[in-house]
């Protein structure tokens, strides 16, 4: 297979899909090419396939979660959620699984599909190699939507992602916005209505479903949902619910215990930056203090529209809503984000901190962290300048001091040529 | 003042085929070659025919561009090859050397009465000079131009590098000769840095400054080292001479006689009994593998090491400036799933389920593979992991290749030279040519500023 493989590519080489050969033979073998002159003969044995496909593995547990925490959901919310939970008799569960793969497998179908055929056909077209970025954005996708999106309207969001989001800036490593949140935030901005609400976030709420014995359509309200209703004393979930992620929302953002896993796994392997995670956590605090004092202080009163949420302890910011899948896994890709340690440290602490100002100011739509990432990339490459000038500044300075000596005549000495 | 050099950031390659510290027997060589690609940016013109006979350190050409810097033989015989290329450019020269070694009898200086003009004009005129570099632009110094310091570092980190301790041993009065002569062409100082202040056969010098730097590799580049020293600013010149060549410069000062003598260690995983060995530059380099001993197979024959060195034929002659050869497999084969299983066998310097951070005394049999396809700068912040200088490497490389002259000075490119980029581009995620990147920077900045 390799030899003959080696032959197709040898004969497809000039052809204009020759891109799109290479990308899945490349899929399956390593190429046969060596080191040329001018460069360093040996090389490390890291591609940009492999930090891709790391990315995906410090996924896979948020999304066999999600998978059967839509089963869970669907059926807690039919049947009412069980009252002594244990995860094997009522989490993992073949119903659960079912009801998961059928809606979650189709979003990962059509995430990866839609996204990776506009991708080959860029690369037929510009005639150069795909690269991977997509492999990471197309398992985000599905991660961070409603259950129920309609797949049409994923397909639509992902091809503007990937187009307007990635493509005409000149594809990977070239793009100004994260394309899984450009994609999100089409979504958002162009079907609101399939975005947020209490109707969104379980399977079967949108289809009118009743729940067992009553004539009520079924609901799943989130936790940020409950909280900017200042409908606090309905919210029945306990803290351990929340940080195991046995909650309404996006698919695979509810678990901050798996989240938290992929994050390790993402620091171990050196893939993705501590600094952002570290500091977006720091940055989150913070803003979530600074609330909670307000509410100390006196300086809102309980019928204030934002007090559930100022009032909300500042540390489980972290354990709601998107916000740690965000941290984690959108705003540490290393294109969108701040290319400098220093400015990844700014980056970071403003992600959190803007995240969760725009929760609580905006009960509407409570969930900050996607514009907040998105916010940020805009201004992570005036960041990088702030901090690249500063090192220019001290190289500027140290050449005030510079020893230049005048040029010397040259040394007449008689040659001849032939 | 003398420094102790602390870098955290850089990365040891260790590589099978250490040369044993021990010496190949000699074997002779019967042409010698020069490659004019050794020597960058140059536009060589000859000063003899073909056929024309030449002693040992007589002038063979000079550069069109400078011609005070005359370029000598490293022995005697006649010139019987000139190889051309593309618009009549000269590639190579071949010299069929004799017998009976015949040396150009050069005068003797007296080093310690001597004026800067007079070591200049001595260094120019009998063949020394090209082994003067410059900083920046890493070129051939230009005689024009006063240098505020010169640097030689005494002390290799790279992979398979020879050991200079061992190289250099009993060379002591040849290297204070070419040091102290040296030292006459700059109002500054010779800077030496060792692996340690104490045990380097440059303890008991003078006229030098000496530092201590750890064993990092890039500890040993002497970019590292200006810049933890005296960086390079804007309009400044430095000068780097290599610590073998000073043997060379010394025994020319001290004897008259240009003696191209090179002790070269021979290593790699491709080599039997990888091993020093003496031999001149541009010897022929088929007799030394044939009497080291060379694994049959497709091997990619290198002079220099496998971080930067120049990509040579087995057939060829010993480079200008190589003091290692090294002989490693070509990795010209495709590997099934290589971009996910697990991966023992490579260096790393991440843990993607790599494993080379387990073991970080293990030596790697490392093939040519590039490991993955060219791809755009995606990852960041790891080239700074082994990047020990005040530098932006990527904004850098990104300002070279969108040619940017302005943002390629303000981030530092006066200050490095392509070897500098040789650990980033090892561990770059992209397969990015970093050097080649840097090095055509430096063309367009020396082309456009001068």
């Amino acid at each position: 297979m390799k030899q003959k493989l080696h032959e197709i590519k040898e004969r497809v080489k000039d052809k204009k899909w020759a891109p799109a050969f290479n990308a899945i033979h490349t899929f399956l073998y390593t190429p046969n090419e060596v080191t040329h002159k001018g460069g360093t003969h040996v090389k490390a044995a890291d591609d940009l396939k492999r930090t891709m496909n790391t990315v995906i593995m410090s996924l896979v547990p948020c999304l066999l979660f999600g998978i059967f925490n839509a089963g869970y959901q669907h059926f807690g919310a039919i049947e009412g959620l069980p009252q002594d939970f244990s995860l094997f008799e009522h989490f993992i569960t073949w119903r659960n699984l079912v009801v998961g793969l059928t809606t979650v497998m189709p979003l990962l179908i059509v995430s990866y599909g839609v996204g990776l055929a506009i991708e080959f056909v860029f690369a037929v077209i510009k005639g150069h190699e795909v690269e991977e970025g997509y492999l990471v954005t197309g398992m985000l996708v599905p991660l961070i939507v409603p259950i129920d999106t309609p797949l049409w309207m994923l397909s639509i969001a992902v091809a503007f992602g990937v187009v307007i989001g990635k493509e005409v800036f000149g594809g990977t490593g070239m793009n100004i916005l994260n394309p899984a949140l450009t994609i999100r935030a089409f979504l958002f901005f162009a079907y609101p209505t399939w975005m947020s609400g209490d109707k969104v976030w379980v399977h079967g709420a949108v289809d009118g479903l009743t729940k067992a014995n009553t004539t009520d359509a079924i609901s799943g309200e989130t936790i940020l949902g409950y909280l900017a209703q200042n409908k606090t004393d309905e919210m029945t979930y306990s803290l351990s619910e929340m940080f195991y992620g046995f909650i309404p929302g996006s698919v695979g953002e509810t678990s901050t215990l798996l989240i938290a896993l992929g994050a390790l796994f993402l620091i171990f392997t050196k893939i993705a930056s501590w600094r952002i995670m570290l500091s977006a956590v720091l940055g989150a605090l913070a803003m979530g203090l600074v609330f909670n004092a307000v509410v100390d202080l006196g300086w809102i009163q309980s019928y204030s529209k934002f007090y559930s949420l100022m009032a909300f302890d500042f540390w489980k910011h972290l354990i709601v809503g998107g916000l740690a899948f965000g941290i984690v896994f959108m705003a540490t890709d290393p294109v969108t984000s701040s290319q400098t340690n220093r400015g990844k440290w700014i980056y970071g602490f403003l992600i959190g901190f803007i995240s969760v100002m725009i929760r609580v100011f905006n009960p509407g739509y409570p969930e900050g962290v996607f514009l907040a990432i998105l916010l940020m990339n805009v201004f992570a490459p005036t960041i990088d300048h702030y901090v690249v000038q500063a090192n220019v500044k001290r190289r500027l300075k140290r050449a005030q001091h510079a020893k230049i000596y005048p040029v010397n005549e040259p040394a007449h000495l008689e040659t001849q040529t032939v | 003042m003398s420094q102790d050099i602390r870098i955290k950031k850089g990365l040891d390659l260790n590589l099978v085929g250490v040369a044993e510290q021990a010496f190949q027997k000699e074997v002779s060589s019967s042409t010698f070659g020069f490659y004019l690609d050794d020597f960058h940016a140059l536009i060589p013109k000859l000063l003899l025919k073909e056929g024309a006979e030449v002693k040992a350190g007589e002038p063979l050409f000079y550069d069109k561009n400078t011609p005070e810097i005359q370029f000598a033989s490293p022995v005697s015989g006649e010139l019987v090859a000139i190889e051309r290329g593309d618009r009549r450019k000269i590639l190579s020269i071949r010299i069929l050397a004799d017998k009976d070694q015949q040396y150009l009898k050069h005068q003797k200086l007296p080093i310690n009465n001597a004026s800067r003009q007079e070591v200049l004009e001595y260094f120019l005129t009998t063949g020394l000079w090209p082994f003067i570099k410059q900083r920046p632009f890493d070129l051939i110094a230009d005689p024009k131009q006063i240098p505020k310091a010169i640097f030689v570092s005494g002390l290799n980190t790279g992979p398979l590098n020879p050991d200079l301790d061992f190289v250099l041993k009993g060379s002591e009065e040849k290297l204070q000769a070419a040091l102290s002569a040296l030292n006459k062409l700059t109002p500054g100082s010779v800077h030496v840095t060792v692996a340690s202040k104490k045990n380097s056969v440059f303890s008991a010098l003078e006229d030098i400054v000496l530092h201590e730097i750890n064993q990092l590799h890039p500890a040993g580049l002497a970019g590292t080292q200006i810049a933890h020293i005296d960086p390079i600013n804007k309009g400044e010149v430095v000068w780097v001479v290599g610590a073998q060549d000073l043997v060379i410069i010394g025994e020319l000062l001290l004897t008259g006689q240009f003696n191209a003598a090179r002790i070269v260690a021979v290593t790699g995983s491709r080599v039997k009994n990888p091993k020093y060995i003496k031999t001149k530059i541009g010897a022929e380099l088929g007799p030394i593998f044939e009497a080291i001993g060379i694994q049959e197979g497709d091997n990619r024959f290198i002079a220099g090491d496998v971080l930067s060195g120049s990509k040579v034929k087995p057939d060829e002659h010993l480079r200008y400036y190589a003091t290692q050869l090294t002989v490693i497999l070509e990795g010209n084969d495709y590997e099934f799933f290589g971009w996910n299983k697990p991966v023992f066998d490579k260096v790393s310097p991440t843990r993607a389920l790599t494993f080379s951070w387990l073991n970080k005394k293990k030596a790697y049999d490392l093939n040519t593979n590039t490991n993955g396809e060219h791809r755009a700068f995606v990852v960041t912040g790891s080239y700074e992991e082994v990047f020990p200088l005040d530098i932006y490497p990527m904004q850098l490389l990104k300002a070279c290749m969108v040619k940017d002259l302005d943002e390629m000075e303000q981030l530092g490119l006066y200050e490095v030279v392509p070897e500098d980029f040789a650990l980033t581009e090892f561990i770059c995620i992209s397969k990015q040519s970093h050097q080649a990147i840097i090095r055509e920077g430096l063309d367009v900045l020396k082309q456009e500023l001068g």
